[in-house]
C-alpha cells in the first residue's frame, strides 16, 4: 500500500533525517513508527503526503509516486492527524471536519451532513459540532482531529504522535476508539508515537528507528518483543519487555476447572451466574473479584491471580457468566514459558549482534521461532 | 487656565464657527477625507507586502528594519521636500502620510501572520489546501485583529498628522492649529487640537467596536 | 532639485551643533519618559482596574497632533527647550507604557512563583526576575520609543527649539531644498545610530536570548 525505496532525507543544514530507508506497509493495518526524538519517525510519516521532499529514494502510495501527483490533490486523499489536532481556531467544529469535502468541492451541504455524520463516529455530540474549538476539551479536539481526517473517507491516515498532548486515562480511551473504529474502517494507518506501550496496543506492525534516521527493525509486535533486532531495540522495548509480551497475549486457550466447592473459600454469584465476590466462610468477609474473558490478556491474568485470595481467577463467557477458574501455578507456567523464551531470544540476538553469524545460535533461534507461533496460536483464541 | 477652558468651550460652540466654508464642518470633513485616502491608499501598499512577507517567512528582517526607517522620517521634512519637489498640490501631504502609515500596518501584519499556531498552518497544508488557500482560509482570518490593530494605530497617527495638510496651506482641521498659531490665537490653536484629538480617538473607538463584534467568537488572546 | 555641497561645507559646524541639540532633546524625552512610565506600568500590571485607565489615557495623549502638545505648553514652559522634552516626552509615554505593561506580562507565572517561593521578596521579585525578563519588550519599546522622538524633534521648530527641524522652515522660507534634505538625511542618520546602540545594549543586557554564546 505504501511503500518506500531506498529514500534519504538530509535536511538543509546538514543533519540526516532518514537514512536510505525501505519498507513496505501492507493495506488495512496499523504501522507505528517509534524512536526517541530527533530518529526520522516524523520525517518518514511527512514524507508520505509530501509534507516534506525526499532527497532521494521513491515513495508510493497504492503504487503511484507522490512526487509525481499535485501535492494538495495527494494530501486530500489522505487522511492527518497531528498533536495538538491543528484545528482551525476561527471555523466550527463542524466547519472544522468538513474542511477536505469542502477542498473537494463537495458543496455546503453534503459536507456538512457528512461532518455531522462524523461527529457521531469518533463519539462527540451533534452540539458539540456548532461549537468553536477551544470551548472543548483537548480529548474532544483531538476527536475532532481524527474526524476531520476521516472525512473524505481517505483509505490512508497519517498521525503525528495524536494522543501526546492529553492526560493518560484520556489517551487510554482514544486508543480505545482508534482500535474501535480501525476494526470497522479497516485504513492504513501510519502512527507516530514515542511511547512503547502505546506501541505494543495499537500497532499491527511496529517499525524502531534509532537517532541519525535509521530503521532497526519492523516486525509486529509480538515478534518485536520475543525477538529484538538488536541490543538497542531490546533496550527500548524497556525491562518489562517479558511482561509487555504478556499483555499482548489472551488467556482463551488457558485451561479452566471448576470453582472450588465446599471449602473454606466460596465464589458467590448472582442468579444469572455471573461472579460477584469470594467469600471466606472461616471469617464470613467477602473480597470482590474481577471476572475476566477470554480476551483478556495474560498479563492481566497474572494481575488477578496476585490480587485474589484464593489465587485463582474467575473465567466468564461473553455474557459474563462464570465458565470456570483457572489457578495461579497455570496462569504462571504460562507466563514463564513466554519469559524466558523471550529472555532467551535476547541473548541470541545480542550474541548475533557480537559474534555475527554463528552456527551456535541456530537451535536457540529455532525455539525462539516455536515460541512465537505458540504465543500467535494463543492470541488467536480471541481478537485482541 | 480656567479663563482658558471657558473660553475654549466658547470656541467650540459658537455657532460661527460651524457654519459657512470654513466652518468646522467643511473642515471635519477635510480632514476625514486626507486622513481616510491616506489610510487606504497605505494599506493597499502595506497589506500585501505584511501578508507576503508574513506566509513566505522571508524579507521579515528588512520589513522591520524598512519600518523603523520610515518611522525616522521626519514627516514635517517630508512635507517640505516634496512641496519643494512637486510644487504647491496635497502631494507633498499624501505622500508624508502614507510614509507614516506603511511601517504601522506592515509591522502588525507581519506581526499577526508570524502569530498564526504553526501547527494550525501545517495541519491546513495537511489537510490539502493550496498555498492561496492556506493564506485567506487559514493565515489572513487568524492574523485579522492584528492586522486591524496596525490599521487604527495607522489611522490615529494619520488624522493626528493630517493637521500637517493646512502648513502647505490647505485645509483640515489644522487650519485652526496653524491659524491660531500665526495669529497668536491660543485659544483657536487648543480648539483645533482638540477636535483633532476626538476625532481620532471617535474613530479608533469606531473600529474597536467594529473588531470586537467581528471577533466575539474567537478564543482569548492566543488563538 | 540638487544638493548645495558648499553650503553644507560651509554650515558643517552649525549642522553639528544642531544634530546635537536635536539628540539630546530626544534622549532626555525618553529617558523622562521611562522614568514616568516605569512606575506606572508596575501599576497598571499588578491592578487590573488601573489598567485600561492608564492605557487608555495615554492613547487619548497620543492621538493630540504634536504640534498642538506643544502650543499647549506654551504658557506652561514658554518658548524653551522644556516644551520640546516635556511633548516628546508626552508622546513616548505611550509606546513605553505599552511596551512595558506587556513585557511584564510576558514573564511566566511559574517563573514568579519559583522566585517567591523560595523567599524572594516582591520588591526583589520584581527587580531582579520580571524586570530583567521583561527587558526584551521594555527594550524594543524604547527603541521605538527613540526613533519616533528623533523624528518628531524637528516638529518644535515651530515653537522656538526644533533642533534639526530648524532647517525645513528653513528651506521651506527660502524655497531652498538644501537644508531640507540635509535635515531629513541628518535626523534618518541620528535615529539609525541611536537605534544601532540600543540595539547594542540590549545584546549586552540580555545575554540570556541570544542563540549561541
Amino acid at each position: 500500500m505504501i511503500q518506500f525505496q531506498a529514500v534519504h532525507k538530509q535536511f538543509p543544514n546538514g543533519t540526516t533525517a532518514v537514512h536510505d530507508l525501505s519498507l513496505d506497509l501492507p493495506e488495512g493495518g496499523v504501522t507505528v513508527l517509534v524512536g526517541s526524538s530527533g530518529c526520522g519517525k516524523t520525517t518518514t510519516l511527512r514524507m508520505i503526503n509530501r509534507m516534506v521532499e525526499p532527497t532521494s529514494g521513491t515513495i508510493r502510495v497504492a503504487g503511484k509516486d507522490v512526487t509525481e501527483q499535485d501535492a494538495a490533490e495527494l494530501r486530500r486523499s489522505i487522511g492527518y492527524v497531528i498533536q495538538q489536532a491543528g484545528l482551525f481556531p476561527h471555523r466550527t467544529v463542524l466547519d472544522n471536519i468538513a474542511t477536505v469535502p469542502l477542498l473537494l468541492g463537495w458543496g455546503r451541504r453534503k459536507a456538512r451532513a457528512r461532518a455531522a455524520e462524523l461527529l457521531d463516529t469518533v463519539g462527540l455530540t451533534a452540539d458539540a459540532g456548532k461549537r468553536y474549538p477551544h470551548q472543548l476539551s483537548g480529548g474532544q479536539q483531538q476527536r475532532v482531529g481524527v474526524a476531520r481526517a476521516l472525512a473524505a473517507d481517505p483509505p490512508v491516515l497519517l498521525m503525528d504522535e495524536p494522543f501526546g498532548a492529553v492526560d493518560p486515562v484520556v489517551r487510554t480511551q482514544l486508543q480505545d476508539e482508534l482500535l474501535r473504529l480501525q476494526q470497522e474502517l479497516g485504513k492504513t494507518i501510519v502512527f507516530v508515537t514515542h511511547d512503547i506501550d502505546e506501541a505494543v496496543r495499537l500497532g499491527d506492525r511496529i517499525a524502531v528507528f534509532r537517532t541519525g534516521g535509521h530503521l532497526v527493525q519492523c516486525a509486529p509486535p509480538e515478534e518485536l518483543l520475543a525477538r529484538p533486532a538488536d541490543a538497542f531495540v531490546a533496550d527500548f522495548l524497556g525491562a518489562e519487555r517479558g511482561l509487555k509480551l504478556l499483555s499482548l497475549t489472551g488467556i482463551a486457550a488457558l485451561p479452566q476447572g471448576a470453582a472450588p466447592d465446599g471449602g473454606r473459600w466460596e465464589l458467590l454469584r448472582d442468579p444469572a451466574g455471573k461472579p460477584l465476590a469470594w467469600r471466606d466462610t472461616d471469617t464470613d468477609t467477602e473480597t470482590p473479584v474481577r471476572p475476566l474473558k477470554g480476551t483478556d490478556s495474560l498479563l492481566s491474568a497474572l494481575n488477578e491471580s496476585v490480587a485474589s485470595p484464593t489465587g485463582l481467577i474467575a473465567r466468564v463467557d461473553e455474557d459474563g457468566v462464570l465458565t470456570g477458574v483457572t489457578d495461579r501455578d497455570t496462569i504462571h507456567d504460562h507466563a514463564n514459558r513466554l519469559h524466558v523464551t523471550a529472555s532467551r531470544d535476547t541473548l541470541a540476538a545480542d550474541d548475533a549482534d557480537t559474534l555475527a553469524a554463528d552456527d551456535a545460535d541456530a537451535p536457540a533461534a529455532a525455539v525462539a521461532v516455536e515460541a512465537v507461533e505458540a504465543v500467535e496460536a494463543t492470541k488467536g483464541g480471541g481478537p485482541a | 487656565m480656567y479663563e482658558l477652558l471657558v473660553d475654549l468651550g466658547g470656541w467650540l460652540t459658537g455657532p460661527e464657527q460651524w457654519s459657512g466654508s470654513d466652518g468646522i464642518g467643511v473642515r471635519l470633513l477635510e480632514h476625514l477625507q486626507y486622513s481616510a485616502l491616506a489610510t487606504v491608499v497605505a494599506a493597499a501598499i502595506a497589506l500585501p507586502i505584511g501578508l507576503l512577507i508574513g506566509h513566505t517567512g522571508r524579507g521579515a528582517f528588512l520589513a522591520i528594519n524598512l519600518s523603523s526607517f520610515g518611522r525616522a522620517l521626519p514627516t514635517v521634512g517630508l512635507v517640505v521636500l516634496v512641496f519643494l519637489a512637486s510644487g504647491l498640490s496635497m502631494t507633498p501631504v499624501y505622500v508624508a502620510l502614507v510614509a507614516l502609515a506603511v511601517p504601522a500596518i506592515v509591522t502588525n501584519t507581519y506581526a499577526g501572520m508570524a502569530a498564526v499556531d504553526r501547527d494550525v498552518k501545517d495541519a491546513a497544508r495537511g489537510q490539502g489546501m493550496r498555498w492561496h488557500q492556506v493564506l485567506f482560509q487559514v493565515e489572513l482570518p487568524l492574523a485579522l485583529p492584528l492586522i486591524m490593530t496596525g490599521l487604527r494605530l495607522a489611522l490615529i497617527q494619520v488624522v493626528a498628522t493630517a493637521t500637517i495638510a493646512a502648513y502647505v496651506s490647505f485645509g483640515g482641521l489644522g487650519r485652526y492649529v496653524f491659524d491660531g498659531l500665526a495669529q497668536r490665537d491660543l485659544v483657536q490653536v487648543l480648539g483645533g487640537a482638540v477636535l483633532v484629538a476626538v476625532l481620532a480617538v471617535a474613530l479608533d473607538l469606531l473600529l474597536a467596536g467594529a473588531q470586537r463584534l467581528l471577533f466575539r467568537h474567537r478564543a482569548p488572546a492566543t488563538a | 532639485m540638487t544638493i548645495d555641497w558648499t553650503w553644507i561645507a560651509d554650515h558643517s559646524a552649525d549642522l553639528t551643533a544642531l544634530s546635537l541639540s536635536h539628540l539630546q532633546a530626544a534622549l532626555s524625552a525618553v529617558l523622562f519618559g521611562l522614568l514616568i512610565s516605569l512606575p506606572l506600568a508596575v501599576v497598571a500590571h499588578r491592578v487590573r482596574a488601573l489598567r485600561g485607565l492608564l492605557l487608555g489615557l495615554s492613547n487619548v495623549l497620543f492621538t493630540i497632533p504634536s504640534i498642538a502638545v506643544f502650543v499647549l505648553l506654551l504658557p506652561v514652559s514658554g518658548l524653551t527647550r522644556t516644551t520640546t522634552v516635556i511633548g516628546l516626552t508626552v508622546y513616548t509615554l505611550v509606546v513605553l507604557l505599552r511596551n512595558t505593561v506587556e513585557g511584564l506580562d510576558s514573564v511566566p507565572v511559574k517563573t514568579k512563583e519559583a522566585a517567591t517561593a523560595m523567599g524572594t521578596r516582591p520588591l526583589r521579585v520584581l527587580l531582579t526576575v520580571e524586570l530583567p525578563l521583561a527587558l526584551p519588550v521594555i527594550m524594543a519599546g524604547v527603541r521605538i520609543a527613540t526613533v519616533m522622538a528623533i523624528s518628531l524633534v524637528s516638529v518644535a521648530t515651530y515653537i522656538g527649539d526644533g533642533g534639526l527641524g530648524q532647517l525645513f522652515t528653513d528651506g521651506f522660507q527660502r524655497n531652498y531644498p538644501t537644508p531640507v534634505i540635509t535635515g531629513v538625511a541628518l535626523t534618518l542618520l541620528l535615529a539609525l545610530i541611536a537605534d544601532a546602540l540600543l540595539v547594542a545594549l540590549q545584546h549586552v543586557l540580555t545575554p540570556w536570548t541570544r542563540k549561541r554564546a
